[in-house]
């Protein structure tokens, strides 16, 4: 291409100081820019409302396009289900012989357990959710990992509350707007889940990695016991998440834990439930915690 | 690169005697194209690694490319805020990548005024390269250094769409110059 004329302006003054000033503003940019972020990565809570108004201001359109997107993929699986069916008939008829026996076994010890928890004096409390919305979108650009989704203040959503999906939870809200949210997914690199194994209760820390996996740290180090196939659910120790919630499968062991999938994708999630905050001590703890035995002793 | 447009539009951008651009079209239309560029977050697409060419940056590249001169030199600032405030990055990081980008475009573009698309293209993906590198070291990726291979699909796949972006801008650029005003 050739050589725009605009760097050369001539004789005139006017356009010579306006050159000039362009170019001015352009590096005060460049050193506005590390202000910005140096401030914005020392208090990451920094400028959250002006980024959740703007989120507002979009949330509208990617609402739509969130109807859209589960739509498409619904037609893609439909596609795709034409060249799998019969592998899928002969392989679910298979898994239905297993899960009729499994069943019946479940139903003994589903009465099993409400007698112990009878004994015990358990009671079941599945929080009550304070929004279901959809996830509008995630920074698909940037190595951070965020969603949008479309419920806000006005919904009754607050910083902190957990989110989940039918699968497993999702994340945590980071920032509220009036009718958007920020939402922290468990897969982002500076998002802790404390954790526990289903089977046995050993207790591990979920680190994101930041392309779709968990890091899982034990608390006791020494030998490692995890297998490949463990499921991971929430311990609910420390607050924020509630206990018992699925959040990740063991597929590769490290030296000191595992690496494990994140079960539930947001991706292919259509509705996700906000969960209110799970506090240690409060009503809803005692309720569901043994008594203490020392009471009596 | 200018693109041939459709024949449906052929007659829109022809050359009339009494007409001529609208100079808001053929100011703003630049400035919207990138802005839509960094509104990708809110598309249809989650993802659970970063997959996504930055498109915002990408057609910012492209525009500084085919019309240089047309973005001024502080471009990058106001751009830049922009995207922040969309892509999840800490706030300040696309402000001073953009300002920088934009510099160096313009210093590229002075030093070798006679380039060909080949030339372009090399120039614009080691900027996106280096931007998609610096960019996740902004939001921590030294703390996870697995994370670097993760991003290589990426990188890869953003050198790649630049001339898709490109060819865009170009059609955009056609739009922008449609003669509907009367004079």
């Amino acid at each position: 291409m050739a050589p725009s004329s605009n760097r050369r302006p001539g004789s005139s003054r006017r356009a010579q100081y306006s050159t000039f000033l362009g170019y001015v503003i352009a590096f005060a940019g460049v050193i506005l820019g590390v202000a910005v972020l140096l401030f914005s990565t020392g208090n990451a809570g920094a400028f959250s409302g002006l980024r959740s108004s703007a989120t507002d201001v979009v949330a509208p359109a990617g609402e739509a396009a969130a109807v859209g997107r589960s739509e498409s993929q619904g037609v893609w699986s439909a596609l795709k289900g034409y060249f799998t069916y019969g592998v899928r008939v002969a392989r679910n008829e298979q898994e239905l012989a297993v899960a009729r026996v499994r069943l019946a076994e479940a139903a003994a010890l589903k009465d099993e357990n409400r007698r112990l928890k009878a004994l015990l004096d358990l009671r079941e409390t599945e929080p009550e959710p304070v929004a279901m919305a959809r996830l509008i979108g995630s920074t698909s650009t940037s190595t951070r990992r965020f969603a949008l989704l479309g419920a806000g203040k006005s919904q009754g959503v607050a910083v902190g509350m957990p989110v989940r999906s039918p699968e497993g939870l999702v994340g945590r809200v980071l920032e509220a707007g009036d009718r958007s949210a920020r939402i922290l997914l468990i897969t982002d690199t500076e998002s802790v889940v404390p954790v526990r194994r289903a089977s046995d209760g050993t207790a591990a820390f979920a680190t994101g990695r930041g392309d779709g996996t968990l890091q899982l740290r034990l608390i006791n180090l020494g030998t490692n016991p995890l297998r490949p196939g463990d499921a991971f659910v929430t311990s609910g120790s420390g607050g924020l998440y509630w206990p018992g919630t699925a959040i990740a499968v063991v597929t590769r062991l490290t030296r000191d834990g595992a690496i494990a999938r994140a079960l539930s994708d947001p991706g292919t999630t259509e509705f996700v439930q906000v969960q209110p905050l799970w506090e240690e001590g409060t009503a809803a703890q005692q309720l569901t915690a043994p008594k203490p035995a020392a009471e009596g002793q | 690169m200018p693109t041939p447009l459709p024949e449906q539009l052929n007659d829109l951008v022809r050359p009339r005697i009494n007409r001529a651009p609208s100079p808001l079209l053929a100011i703003a239309l630049p400035w919207v194209l990138v802005m839509l560029g960094s509104l990708s977050p809110a598309w249809p697409v989650i993802s659970s690694a970063p997959v996504m060419p930055p498109l915002g940056f990408l057609f910012l590249l492209g525009w500084l490319h085919l019309r240089p001169g047309l973005f001024p030199v502080w471009a990058g600032l106001p751009l830049g805020l922009f995207d922040d405030l969309y892509s999840g990055q800490p706030l300040g990081s696309a402000i001073l990548l953009w300002s920088l980008a934009t510099i160096a475009m313009d210093f590229v573009e002075t030093r070798f005024p006679w380039r060909g698309f080949i030339q372009n293209w090399v120039v614009a993906s080691a900027v996106i390269a280096g931007y998609l590198l610096v960019a996740a070291w902004f939001a921590g990726v030294h703390r996870q250094p697995d994370l670097l291979l993760a991003m290589l699909p990426q990188i890869v796949l953003s050198i790649l769409a630049y001339p898709i972006a490109a060819q865009l801008v170009g059609l955009v650029d056609r739009l922008r110059l449609i003669q509907v005003r009367e004079v």
